[in-house]
C-alpha cells in the first residue's frame, strides 16, 4: 500500500480523516425505511459529518467527512444499531462497471426493438412497395449501429470461445444476430418482402436482461463475500524502541518484535519470547483444547492468544506464513474446480451444431429444389432466428438467478458460478468438527445460583476475550448484576466490586486457586472452576435431520471430544486427521465414485474445501477457507443447509425443464420454417413467446421448501 | 401519406428522449440500492 501521506501508512484512520473521505460501516440489522430515517438524521448532526447514505441492498452506511470512525460507530450504538467499521482498501470500492455496460446496452437495444417494432407493424399490415421499403430502410438504419453496439458480449465471448476451439451458446445466437441483421439489410436493398430486424434486436434485448439480472445477483454475493474480508483487522501492534505502534500487517518484516494484546490473532509466524503463552489453534488444527507454549516455542499465524499479551519475533511473514501457503495450495486444487463444464454449456455443444446443420440443410435443400440462392437464404435465416436461441440462452440464468436472490434473502451467499449445479450432484457430505459443528464454549458448574450467574454474565460482558465471550453465549437466559469498579487485568482476568464483595472471573492462579484454567470467584468463597466445552452450533440438528444423504465427521480433534460428538449427533467420526488425512479420506470418496460436499471452516479444512466437489463455509471461517468455499452461510444457524440443497437440485431441474420447453418449441417451429412458413411476424411472436415462458417456470423457484 | 415524414421523427426522437432519460439515470447511480429506494419513498423529510 503506498500513500501520499505516510502517517496514513501508520495509522489506517488518520489516512481517512485527512482526506476527509468515506467510511463504511456494515449495518446487518437495518431492514426498513425507518432505520434508514433514522441513521440519516442521527449521523447528519455529528460534528465533521458532511455526507451520510444508507444503501439497503448491501445493508451499508457511508459516511464521508473528517469525523472518525470510532465517533460514528458510537453514535451508531446510541441509536440502537449494531455497525461494523470495514476496511475500504479491502472492499475495493469501484464501481461495477460491466453491470453499468450491461444496462446501458439493454437500454439502447430496448429503444431500438420498440422502434424498429413500431415500424414493422406498418409492414405487417400490409405495407407495399416504395413505403415497405422507406420502413425498411428506416429500421435498417436504427438497427446496424444498434446490433453492432449491443450485440458486443455476444459476440465477445462467442469469438473467445471460438478460438480455443469449443462452442458456447453464445456462438449460435451471435450467429443469428448477425445473420438475420445481415440478410435483411441485403433484402432491403434489393426491395425483399421479408426483413428480420427485429427479431435481430429483440434477440439482443432478452438476452441481455439474462446477462444483467445474473450479473446483478452475483455481484450483490461477490460484495458480500468481500465485506466479510473487510470486516477483519489486518494490522499488528509492531514494538520499536519498548513502544507498540499499529501498523499494516502485511507490512511487517522478518526480525521485527510483535506485540499480540490477549483475544488477538496472531499475525505472522514467528517465535516466542516470553516465557509461556495459551493459545487456540482450534482454526489451524482442529483442536479444541488450548495449547501451552513456552520461550522459545514457534507460533504460527492464525492462531489465538487467550492469555496475557505477549511478545514475538517474526521469523516468517506476509506470503512465506503457513497461512498464505496453505492458501496457495488452495489455488492449485481450485484449478480443477474450473475445468467443470457448466450445463449451459453443455446445452450449447449439442445445441450449437444440430442448429448450424439443421439451417444449412434447409438452405442445400432449398438451393436444390428451386436453384434461387435468395429464397434459401432467407430460408436458413428464418431456421436460425426460429430455433429460439433466446429460451436457450435464458434457460440457464433465469433459473440460477432466481436460485442465488432464494438463498442470499436467507442469508446464504453462492460464490462460484457453477456451484449449484455441483451441490446438485452431491451424494456425500463430510462435515468437520470444531468451528462447524461445535462452536466453543465453557461449562458454567450447576452450583452456581442465579447471583453468582448474574455477577458472572455482567464481568464476562466487561470482556472481549473469547473465554468472556463463550460464558456470555453460556449464561444466555441469565440476568445481569450491577457490577462497580470494574476492571480488566490483561492476560489475568477481570475484577470488580458486587455489593461489599470484591468479585473475580480470570486464570485459576490469579484467583489463587490450584487449578491452572478458567475460575470465578466471588468474595472469599472458594474459586470455581469453568471448563472449556464445546456446544453444537445452532441448527446442526434440524441440518441433519433434513439432509437425505450418508453423512460424517472428520476432525482433527483428539479421540474423546470426537465420541462424545459422535455420539450425541450418531455419525460416524474419523479423529486426529491432519489436513493431508482429510484430502486422501476426500480422494479415497472420490475413487469410489462419491461426489463430496465438505463443511469446514479452519485452515486444516482449506485444502478440503477447495478438493470437494462442492464445499460449505460459515462465516466465522478463516479468510482462506471462505476463499475457496463454492458456498458462504452467513447466518450463525446451520438450519437452512438443506435447503442449499434443495435449491440446488431444484436449479438442475428446472433448468433441464426449461431446456425442455426449448426443445419442445424448436420441434414444432423447425418444420414451419424449414418449408419456409414462418414470417417475421412469427418470428417475433414466437421468439417472445418462448422466451417469456422460460422465466415464468423460472419463478416456480420461489416455491422451493 | 405526407403525415409520416412528420410522425416518424416524432417518433423516433420520443423514443431518443426516452433513452437518454434512461442513461442518465443509470449514470447518475440510480440501480445501486434498489431496496432502498423502495423503502425511502416512505419517509416524509427531505
Amino acid at each position: 500500500m503506498t500513500s501520499a501521506c505516510p502517517a496514513c501508512d501508520v495509522a489506517p484512520a488518520a489516512g481517512a480523516l485527512a482526506q476527509g473521505s468515506g467510511l463504511q460501516f456494515s449495518l446487518p440489522t437495518i431492514h426498513c425505511a425507518a432505520c434508514i430515517g433514522k441513521i440519516e438524521r442521527g449521523l447528519a448532526g455529528l460534528i465533521g459529518v458532511t455526507g451520510v447514505r444508507v444503501n439497503l441492498s448491501l445493508k451499508r452506511l457511508s459516511v464521508t467527512g473528517p469525523v472518525a470512525a470510532t465517533q460514528v460507530q458510537d453514535a451508531l450504538t446510541v441509536l440502537g444499531f449494531e455497525a461494523y467499521p470495514l476496511d475500504v482498501a479491502a472492499l475495493s470500492t469501484s464501481r461495477d462497471d460491466t453491470g453499468r455496460a450491461l444496462l446501458t446496452r439493454m437500454a439502447v437495444a430496448g429503444f431500438a426493438m420498440m422502434n424498429v417494432m413500431l415500424l414493422s407493424v406498418a409492414v405487417w399490415s400490409g405495407a407495399t412497395d416504395a413505403t415497405r421499403d422507406m420502413f425498411h430502410l428506416i429500421s435498417a438504419a436504427i438497427t446496424m449501429p444498434v446490433v453492432a453496439y449491443a450485440g458486443q458480449p455476444f459476440f465477445r465471448n462467442a469469438w473467445t470461445a471460438l478460438r480455443v476451439g469449443k462452442l458456447n451458446m453464445d456462438a449460435p445466437i451471435s450467429l443469428a444476430i448477425a445473420l438475420a441483421a445481415g440478410m435483411s439489410l441485403y433484402e432491403t436493398l434489393n426491395s425483399g418482402e421479408h426483413a428480420y430486424f427485429d427479431a435481430a434486436l429483440a434477440l439482443i434485448f432478452f438476452l441481455l436482461i439474462g446477462r444483467f439480472l445474473d450479473h446483478k445477483t452475483r455481484m450483490n454475493a461477490r460484495s458480500a463475500a468481500r465485506e466479510l474480508s473487510a470486516l477483519e483487522v489486518h494490522t499488528a501492534e509492531r514494538v520499536v524502541d519498548g513502544r507498540a505502534r499499529t501498523v499494516n500487517a502485511a507490512n511487517l518484516e522478518v526480525g521485527d518484535v510483535v506485540l499480540v494484546a490477549a483475544g488477538a490473532r496472531v499475525p505472522v509466524d514467528g517465535v516466542l519470547l516470553d516465557d509461556c503463552a495459551l493459545l487456540d489453534r482450534a482454526i489451524l488444527t482442529g483442536e479444541t483444547a488450548a495449547v501451552d507454549a513456552s520461550r522459545d516455542a514457534l507460533l504460527q499465524a492464525g492462531e489465538i492468544n487467550l492469555a496475557a499479551p505477549f511478545h514475538l519475533r517474526a521469523v516468517a511473514v506476509g506470503e512465506d506464513t503457513s497461512l498464505r501457503r496453505m492458501a496457495a495450495m488452495v489455488e492449485t486444487a481450485e484449478n480443477a474446480r474450473n475445468s467443470y463444464t457448466a450445463l449451459a454449456d453443455r446445452a450449447a455443444a449439442l445445441y450449437a451444431p444440430l442448429v448450424h446443420l439443421l439451417s444449412l440443410a434447409a438452405f442445400v435443400g432449398w438451393y436444390a429444389f428451386t436453384q434461387d440462392i435468395r429464397l434459401s437464404l432467407n430460408i436458413a435465416v428464418a431456421v436460425l432466428i426460429i430455433t429460439c436461441p433466446c429460451a436457450l440462452g435464458l434457460a440457464v440464468p433465469a433459473v440460477s438467478t432466481a436460485a442465488i436472490s432464494r438463498l442470499f434473502s436467507r442469508g446464504i451467499l453462492v460464490k462460484h458460478a457453477t456451484a449449484l449445479e455441483r451441490l446438485a450432484e452431491v451424494d456425500h457430505i463430510v462435515f468437520d468438527k470444531t468451528g462447524t459443528l461445535t462452536l466453543p464454549s465453557v461449562d458454567v458448574p450447576d452450583t452456581l445460583d442465579a447471583k453468582d450467574r448474574a455477577i458472572l454474565k455482567a464481568l464476562a460482558q466487561a470482556s472481549q476475550h473469547p473465554m468472556s465471550k463463550a460464558v456470555v453465549r453460556a449464561l444466555d437466559d441469565a440476568d445481569v448484576a450491577h457490577l462497580r469498579a470494574l476492571s480488566e487485568e490483561a492476560g489475568s482476568g477481570i475484577s470488580a466490586m458486587a455489593g461489599a464483595q470484591s468479585v473475580k472471573l480470570g486464570r485459576g492462579a490469579w484467583l489463587g486457586a490450584d487449578f491452572s484454567g478458567f475460575g470465578y470467584r466471588r468474595g472469599d468463597a472458594p474459586a470455581v472452576a469453568i471448563t472449556a466445552t464445546e456446544t453444537l452450533r445452532a441448527g446442526v440438528g434440524e441440518a441433519l435431520a433434513g439432509f437425505d444423504l450418508p453423512c460424517e465427521v472428520v476432525t482433527g480433534d483428539s479421540a474423546a471430544p470426537a465420541h462424545a460428538l459422535a455420539r450425541q449427533l450418531d455419525l460416524p467420526i474419523r479423529w486426529d486427521a491432519r489436513p493431508e488425512d482429510k484430502l486422501s479420506h476426500l480422494d479415497d470418496l472420490a475413487a469410489q465414485g462419491r461426489r463430496v460436499l465438505m463443511v469446514g471452516d479452519g485452515l486444516n479444512d482449506t485444502a478440503a474445501l477447495a478438493h470437494s466437489h462442492a464445499s460449505i463455509a460459515p462465516a466465522s471461517a478463516l479468510d482462506a477457507s471462505r476463499t475457496a468455499a463454492d458456498v458462504v452461510v452467513l447466518k450463525d444457524s446451520f438450519a437452512d443447509l438443506p435447503l442449499v440443497l434443495a435449491v440446488a437440485r431444484a436449479t438442475h431441474m428446472l433448468s433441464t425443464q426449461n431446456f425442455a420447453i426449448a426443445t419442445v418449441y424448436n420441434f414444432i417451429a423447425v418444420p414451419v420454417a424449414a418449408a419456409g412458413y414462418v414470417t417475421p411476424l412469427v418470428a417475433a411472436l414466437a421468439m417472445s413467446l418462448s422466451s417469456i415462458t422460460v422465466i415464468l417456470n423460472a419463478q416456480r423457484m420461489r416455491w422451493i421448501k | 401519406m405526407n403525415i409520416l415524414v412528420v410522425l416518424i421523427p416524432v417518433s423516433l426522437i420520443l423514443g431518443a428522449i426516452g433513452l437518454v432519460a434512461f442513461l442518465w439515470t443509470v449514470r447518475s447511480d440510480q440501480y445501486d440500492d434498489d431496496k432502498g429506494n423502495a423503502a425511502r419513498i416512505l419517509l416524509d423529510d427531505d
